[in-house]
């Protein structure tokens, strides 16, 4: 457990700052909502007749003026959107650092094995992201109680669930990549965590691009579909998971066999 | 042939628990050939070291020396022919070759945020072995802190300090500390004296020595020649990716060159066997001389000497002659 200590260690202050203004964007668009909740009944109009992209952030099925509705859009941006770029620069990093950085001569010159350091790499990466989930779920649940609302625990906990899925699977994607690169990787993972958000805003503008759903996270993260029906869509969720393993093989195959340069 | 030897809690508790014994070269590569896509790395290397041997690698920039090194560390995979460290495949079982493997890099990065007394104890912790007791493991680590804060010591190390604030030469310290505080059976040492002032090289080699006379290996490698020359009992010249010699030091430099110093006019257009002439001012001429003695002698006759030297050349400068005309 030494290496996913000391990943830990290492990955603690992005962790800390990442989850700070994640924590703080969320507590403020929740603080917002009191204040906003009369606005958004008049705007709502104004929102329904946006044509294509009402339905690209999925206001035309929900109602901003609801705390649910509320927070499906406003927080799941910003945690989706945060959340994702932390996954995406926490998973792309995480191999190709040892080279990037020349601590690779140091790390696997002590009898380490190759597995070990992409598990426990792994897991640090996991834990990262459920930790940073965590306190995010728990700021954005005081505050809804300190703004005097009724606390939708199902809503809530199913859209905090999705993007947690979503980071993983952006994580363990990234985490893949980063077994091919020895140098960079910032602005691959941040590239895919942008173009996943932008498929599903076409997957939604238009019908012939619905496909696209089955390729991007963010599918299954959409508070519309999540806030009707009460659930999440499990096939969209199954897809991404296996995407995330793929990732996963790809990072194990690819470590244990390439050359590891300084 | 193969026996597994576990010195689990007995003797010195931080040294490789899995080395054989009966294998008396401690690295034997066969043939071993290494190509980056097209690029070449190293073709062919056969080569031995013996068990406490003080082993020279010595090569140019490029010759393969590093390519060789992180093959032996299975840091990079072989596109051909065999690597064996104690007699085991350094793929297959690179960990339990590691285990007992001390390795200076030319250029030591560490983790950024790390004071070096952290940096020395992520480096024990890695070497610990999670299949032994509590005990064993505590035994070990007080072992490795103990072996640590005398290395410190004898290099002048502040262990509080942190490893981005050292300069090179300090850096470089850290990384020997490393090598060397787990007691290691065999230190591949790459370019190890690069950054350090000369008083800290030659601490830097008493150590060596005394770890040698205590029975570990060690496989130099360096284009300092004088390095070799002075601390290597054998060694090997790799130039192009191919081992062009191997023998002991001694025998490596006494092939019958001399370096010639005249100090008069001589006509030396006829004298074969002469080697990187230098002509300073009218009357004085430098050459590296390997043909017969009387035709030297004849040439030198005819003309006008006022002064003549005749010394062996050192290792390092036939290897620097020797590589800059690539015809060894």
């Amino acid at each position: 457990m030494k290496i996913l200590k000391h990943e830990l260690r290492q990955g603690r202050t992005a962790c800390l700052i990442w989850t700070a203004i994640i924590t703080f964007l969320m507590i403020v668009c929740i603080f917002l909502f009191p204040e906003m909740k009369g606005e958004m009944e008049e705007v709502g109009d104004i929102f329904a007749s946006m044509g294509s992209f009402t339905a690209a952030f999925g206001m035309d099925r929900l109602n901003m003026g609801t705390l649910v509705g509320f927070y499906g859009i406003e927080c799941g941006n910003v945690l989706g959107l945060g959340g994702a770029f932390f996954a995406a620069l926490t998973g792309v990093s995480m191999l190709a650092k040892e080279e990037r950085n020349g601590t690779v001569e140091f790390l696997m010159t002590h009898p380490v094995s190759r597995v070990r350091v992409v598990t426990q790499k792994l897991i640090a990466a996991a834990v990262q992201i459920l930790f940073l989930n965590l306190i995010i779920l728990c700021f954005s649940l005081l505050s809804v109680a300190l703004i005097r609302e009724l606390i939708p625990w199902k809503e809530i906990l199913l859209l905090h669930l999705a993007y947690f899925l979503l980071q993983l699977e952006l994580a363990g994607l990234c985490f893949g990549i980063s077994a091919f690169l020895r140098r960079g990787g910032v602005g691959v993972g941040l590239g895919l965590a942008v173009m996943a958000y932008f498929l599903n805003l076409i997957a939604n503008l238009t019908e012939k691009a619905g496909f696209l759903r089955y390729v991007t996270p963010f599918a299954y993260c959409e508070a519309a579909q999540i806030l009707t029906e009460g659930r999440l869509n499990f096939r969209l969720v199954l897809v991404g998971m296996v995407f995330m393993g793929i990732g996963i093989a790809a990072a194990y195959i690819r470590y244990c066999r390439k050359d590891l340069m300084a | 042939m193969k026996e597994t030897v576990d010195q689990e809690g007995k003797g010195s508790p931080a040294q490789g628990t899995y080395l054989e014994e009966s294998v008396p070269e401690t690295i034997s590569l066969k043939g071993l050939t290494k190509y980056y896509g097209r690029m070449r790395g190293i073709e062919g290397v056969d080569l031995t070291v013996d068990r406490g041997e003080f082993f020279g690698f010595i090569g140019p920039n490029g010759a393969g020396k590093s390519t060789t090194i992180r093959l032996l560390l299975g840091l990079v995979k072989p596109t051909g022919g065999e690597a064996r460290i104690f007699g085991m495949d350094v793929e297959k079982d690179r960990e339990k070759i590691l285990s007992a493997v001390g390795y200076l890099p030319a250029e030591a990065s560490f983790y950024p945020g790390m004071r070096v007394k952290d940096v020395l104890e992520l480096s024990a912790g890695l070497r610990e072995k999670s299949d032994r007791l509590k005990s064993d493991r505590l035994k070990i680590a007080k072992s490795c802190r103990e072996t640590a804060g005398e290395l410190c010591g004898r290099l002048h190390l502040d262990p509080s300090r942190k490893v981005e604030e050292l300069s090179f030469g300090n850096r470089k310290k850290v990384a020997i500390v490393c090598a060397l505080q787990h007691n290691p059976k065999l230190l591949i040492l790459d370019e190890p004296t690069s950054g350090l002032d000369p008083l800290m090289q030659k601490e830097f080699f008493e150590i060596l020595r005394e770890r040698n006379q205590a029975g570990t290996t060690i496989f130099l490698s360096s284009h300092i020649l004088s390095e070799v020359q002075h601390n290597c009992t054998r060694a090997a010249i790799i130039r192009e990716g191919r081992i062009i010699a191997c023998d002991r030091v001694e025998a490596l430099y006494r092939t019958g060159i001399k370096r010639v110093g005249i100090h008069g006019r001589v006509d030396l257009s006829r004298l074969s066997g002469v080697q990187d002439l230098q002509r300073i001012g009218e009357e004085t001429l430098n050459f590296l001389y390997g043909g017969e003695m009387k035709p030297l002698l004849a040439v030198l006759a005819k003309g006008e000497v006022h002064d003549l030297t005749m010394t062996e050349p050192d290792l390092e400068e036939m290897f620097l002659h020797d590589f800059q005309e690539g015809n060894t």
